[in-house]
């Protein structure tokens, strides 16, 4: 057992967080303010590979593995969590679902724009009636055979990246009859080729939310709209499971965002209590102070080495669902709590929107709900125990 | 083009601090990173290349560690790395280090030279200039901007004290960067990929030894014998006076002639 990373991992550790530094860090502020999730920063984290890390080069990715995702994600998060639920939803939910259950033909046709810079992706699940309980979609997708084509019609919400995203993961019942095994996925495209919304495609305004505010998350509906059969990802009835296994990875990636969100709130602390003195001495000097840091900077540590280790096991192939499960239900528990602290240390200061640590707060509510709720996530974990089983 | 780089690994720090013991720089506890200057010049150079095509080659001289300067820049786009490290370079003062480099060259090939003006941590800015003189090939130090180049010249906008110099060289010739010549690009992720499934080359002595003078390099060949080396003594408080600006002129003026600058 090696808990070093690798000379790779550690130069895209110091390329990823230098990165969030210099070009996310400036703009975390006014995007959470105006609600507007800057497309030049976008673009700029397309042109250094930032989109694309756990994928092939033979697609135009850059090669890396889920830890190098892992990395990226928490040092992004660290000084910005929109900016890590963004590439996670692209990453993880859009590409990987293409990547795990698309043909040859529509890797080169949908995944590559996606990850060699050209186009940004979403994934649609969550519907108004169907949340935790994902099985209960209402979105329909028919067969026309006349011109191999489905017709979808139906609704999604709280679609991340939606407001700008070129591709969207549907999720839709191809037969009612058959429950989870009447759901497939399609690639269905947001824009046509000039860049308006395709056919029958609405999206809503951006969803006003406590946290992850620069996030784009919108309704998206969907009437009588036309995809070609050919974008069909695995089988008719297949939707489920490939929903479920791209969720799984995904979680890895917000359990990483819940380590970076932590670690920046705790850094931003740490600068703080040196500085302030009450008392006549810093607030550093206080033992509770100390004590108090150091609960969350191993908090920290271990929902990290969780979130390392439920990456170690998917890139080596192996059944990772269980652990970054756990990975997840643990790190977001652990921001809550070291995002509050860090607040608490920081007292009103810590509570005001001019320092970060209220925004960390603020954003690290989300990781307990999204790509399922804390509640979902112990689901997971007890059935991978068996408890209920004979 | 045959774009050539050479770039110094130095401690990530504009404070370095001696060993009072020693009198040599403490590097242990300091990460390390490219000199800015060199950064310059590596983003310079890739963007030469894109503008005329070829292919940029770093070289760096250090320990082994050095390695991860390289591995950096080949992310950034370099094509190819060259580290010369030997126990026989080591303790090579900038006479000695531009030798080094200089003959590792003449084996490389090239037509533009970076170097950086200057490393942060020596501070010296003799190691371009020298490489520039042992290679006999014309230099231009203090490099602002690439303004044209040719398959046989290079015009460059050169900062100096109080103007600039616009000067036209013939190639192959060597440039020193400064910082303001070009905003370094961020490594690419998969460039860092990349640069870890490439082969660095590594020269010793033995693969120099042909071009190479072993009595002109490391501490014995270097003719800089370091005598003593020593830190800022810290300053006193100062006086403070809370005078009127017309009090203040002549309490200055007054102690200038006291202390007989005026
Ligand atoms: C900002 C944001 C971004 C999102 N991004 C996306 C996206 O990109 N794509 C997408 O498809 N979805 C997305 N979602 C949707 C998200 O995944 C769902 O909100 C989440 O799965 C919970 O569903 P729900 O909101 O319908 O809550 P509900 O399922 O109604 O849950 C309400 C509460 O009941 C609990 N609960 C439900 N069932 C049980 C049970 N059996 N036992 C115990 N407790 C239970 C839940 O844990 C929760 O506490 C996003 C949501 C938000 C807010
Ligand atoms: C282990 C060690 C021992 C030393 N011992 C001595 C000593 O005993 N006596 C002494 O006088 N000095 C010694 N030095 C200092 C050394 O001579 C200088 O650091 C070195 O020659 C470079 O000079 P500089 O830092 O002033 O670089 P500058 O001349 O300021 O650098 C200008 C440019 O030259 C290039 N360059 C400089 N060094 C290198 C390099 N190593 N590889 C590639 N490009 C380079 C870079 O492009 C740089 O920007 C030692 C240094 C080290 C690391």
């Amino acid at each position: 057992m090696d808990f070093k990373l690798s000379k790779t991992h550690l130069l895209q550790q110091e390329m990823y967080r230098k990165f969030a530094e210099n070009e996310v860090k400036p703009l975390a502020e006014e995007m959470d303010e105006t609600e507007v999730y800057n497309l030049d920063l976008l673009a700029k984290m397309h042109k250094y590979g930032l989109m694309g890390i756990p994928y092939s080069k033979e697609y135009g990715g850059v090669g890396g593995d889920y830890l190098s995702y892992a990395l990226c994600m928490e040092e992004v998060s660290k000084v910005d969590g929109s900016t890590g639920i963004t590439i996670s939803v692209h990453t993880s939910l859009c590409c990987s679902c293409i990547d795990s259950f698309g043909t040859e033909e529509q890797k080169q046709k949908f995944l590559r724009p996606l990850i060699d810079g050209s186009k940004t992706g979403c994934f649609g699940l969550t519907e108004p009636n169907a949340g935790s309980d994902a099985a209960g979609q209402q979105t329909t997708a028919v067969y026309d055979a006349e011109t191999d084509e489905y017709i979808i019609n139906g609704g999604k919400i709280f679609t991340t990246n939606s407001g700008f995203a070129d591709t969207n993961i549907c999720f839709a019942l191809t037969d009612k009859k058959l429950g989870t095994k009447g759901i497939s996925a399609f690639v269905v495209p947001l824009k046509d080729e000039e860049g308006n919304a395709y056919p029958g495609v609405t999206v809503s305004e951006n969803i006003k939310r406590m946290g992850i505010r620069a996030a784009s998350n919108c309704e998206v509906s969907y009437e009588n709209v036309r995809v070609p059969a050919a974008n069909r990802l695995g089988k008719e009835g297949a939707g489920f499971k490939i929903a479920m296994k791209a969720l799984d990875g995904g979680r890895i990636g917000i359990a990483a965002q819940c380590v970076g969100l932590a670690q920046g709130a705790l850094n931003e602390a740490m600068a703080y209590v040196k500085e302030r003195k009450q008392f006549g001495r810093p607030i550093s000097a206080f033992q509770t102070t100390q004590f108090k840091l150091a609960d969350m900077q191993t908090k920290i540590d271990a929902a990290r080495l969780m979130t390392w280790r439920a990456a170690c096991i998917k890139d080596a192939g192996e059944n990772y669902g269980p652990a970054a499960a756990m990975a997840k239900l643990f790190a977001s528990d652990m921001a809550n709590n070291v995002c509050r602290e860090a607040v608490q240390l920081m007292g009103g200061y810590g509570y005001c929107r001019e320092y970060p640590v209220e925004r960390a707060l603020r954003d690290a509510k989300i990781t307990e709900i999204y790509e399922g709720t804390s509640e979902v996530m112990k689901m997971v974990i007890s059935g991978a125990m068996k408890v209920n089983a004979k | 083009m045959k774009i050539v780089v050479c770039i110094k690994q130095v401690p990530d720090t504009n404070e370095v601090k001696l060993d009072p013991k020693t009198n040599r720089l403490i590097r242990d506890g300091v990460p390390s990173i490219i000199n800015h200057d060199d950064k310059a010049g590596i983003e310079a150079a890739l963007q030469l290349k894109e503008r005329v095509g070829g292919t940029v080659t770093v070289v760096c001289m250090g320990p082994p560690q050095a390695d991860v300067a390289l591995r950096e820049a080949l992310a950034m786009g370099c094509d190819d790395a060259y580290l010369l490290s030997a126990r026989e370079f080591g303790g090579s003062d900038t006479c000695a280090t531009a030798i080094i480099i200089s003959s590792a060259l003449k084996k490389i090939g090239y037509d533009i030279v970076f170097t950086g003006r200057q490393a942060i941590d020596g501070d010296t800015a003799q190691v371009g200039p020298q490489i520039a003189e042992n290679l006999g090939i014309p230099q231009v130090s203090y490099t602002e901007e690439l303004i044209d180049v040719t398959d046989e010249t290079i015009t460059v906008k050169r900062q100096y004290e109080d103007r600039y110099h616009i000067i036209e060289a013939p190639l192959p010739c060597l440039l020193t960067a400064i910082q303001e010549l070009a905003e370094p690009r961020y490594m690419h992720a998969g460039g860092i990929i990349d640069a870890y499934a490439k082969d660095i080359t590594v020269w010793g002595f033995e693969d120099l030894k042909d071009v190479i003078n072993p009595d002109h390099i490391g501490l014995m060949g270097s003719p800089t014998k370091v005598v003593t080396s020593f830190g800022k003594m810290p300053k006193g408080a100062g006086t403070k006076l809370e005078v009127t600006p017309e009090e203040a002129v002549e309490a200055i003026i007054a102690k200038m002639e006291e202390r007989h600058i005026i």
